[in-house]
């Protein structure tokens, strides 16, 4: 299977070929409702992950609430 | 009767009603167990969180959800650390999808070193976040004039400061905070700056709706004594306002009547 390399909060990660947002979330443990995602700048519907294909270079932001002033 | 009154005296935020009229920080603090204490101590029922990547390395790291149960107290997303309008919005849209947060927090920054706010992004941002249907409680100088502009362009609450944020200097002009309180009809909650309990009580004796803290609750030598030293202000503050203060006198005038002195 082809490798292709993408960004996930900044860092370099290398998931399959036509691998899905899905399972990205899914490998990294991500516990979906509490947080959001953006993939090249654009939010994404929580519900719809299992429909999106990561492409090569793919941007992804996971981003959560945190202490804060 | 008076604590009957106090009751009924609801803080009143985007048409959501509050008891509590003190809102607290979320960041500073040693750890999380450490945060959540301070806030139940508080009593408060809003609390500011700010959003940031979640750590992927490190999949274990506790969650602020886990300490504190949105369900239970008001989340406040706060857009810290945004320096321009792009930054802010995006921020913001990411907290809404979070979990359908429309309640928020705008700051848009605009110096590094003293953390005064850039007016104009925050007045451009306030605008657009306004027709996204976002709520806005905005973070603002104490500067009447820009309060007024803000409540045009759609904010739900002013949020002057007092001082610069984290400075602990207290409310440095009272005058422009009254001026802002007496010409708005949204709530004014004094934002940043406090660095004591009594600070909190002055700016509820100035008509304030509430204050924020963050700062000098988390780094307080003793925190939770300070969280409840903070709510216990807020509600001797608002008391004192609503209870209608005596004149200022130049001169002294005797307590005990002077008829019958031996």
């Amino acid at each position: 299977m082809k490798k292709i390399k993408i960004k996930v909060n900044g860092k370099v990660k290398t998931v399959l070929n036509n691998s899905k947002l899905s399972d990205l979330l899914n490998n990294l443990n991500i516990p979906i409702k509490k947080v959001a995602i953006e993939l090249n700048q654009e939010i994404i519907d929580k519900k719809r992950t299992s429909n999106i294909k990561l492409k090569k270079n793919d941007k992804i932001e996971i981003v959560h609430f945190i202490g804060g002033g | 009767m008076a604590e009957d009154s106090l009751k009924k005296d609801k803080l009143i935020i985007a048409k959501k009603k509050f008891n509590s009229r003190l809102i607290v920080g979320t960041g500073k603090y040693k750890s999380m167990s450490e945060c959540a204490k301070a806030i139940k101590l508080s009593g408060s029922e809003i609390v500011t969180v700010a959003v940031r990547r979640v750590n992927i390395s490190n999949k274990n790291k506790p969650l602020l959800m886990d300490y504190i149960d949105p369900k239970k107290t008001t989340y406040l997303p706060n857009t810290a650390g945004c320096f321009n309008s792009k930054d802010a919005l995006r921020t913001l849209r990411l907290a809404r999808e979070i979990g359908g947060w429309k309640l928020v927090k705008l700051e848009v920054l605009g110096d590094k070193t003293n953390l005064f706010p850039d007016m104009i992004e925050t007045l451009k941002t306030t605008e657009v976040l306004a027709k996204e249907g976002f709520r806005v409680m905005v973070y603002c100088n104490d500067d009447p004039l820009m309060a007024k502009r803000l409540e045009n362009s759609g904010a739900d609450a002013i949020m002057p400061l007092a001082a610069p944020i984290g400075s602990g200097l207290g409310i440095l002009n009272k005058i422009n905070i009254q001026i802002i309180r007496r010409q708005t009809k949204l709530p004014v909650i004094i934002d940043a700056g406090l660095g004591q309990a009594s600070d909190a009580t002055i700016a509820m004796e100035l008509g304030c709706d509430g204050v924020l803290v963050n700062t000098a609750i988390a780094k307080a030598k003793k925190p939770f004594e300070m969280a409840l030293a903070f709510k216990n202000a807020v509600v001797a503050g608002r008391q004192s306002y609503n209870s209608g203060r005596i004149d200022k006198n130049l001169m002294g005038y005797p307590s005990s009547p002077s008829e019958g002195i031996i």
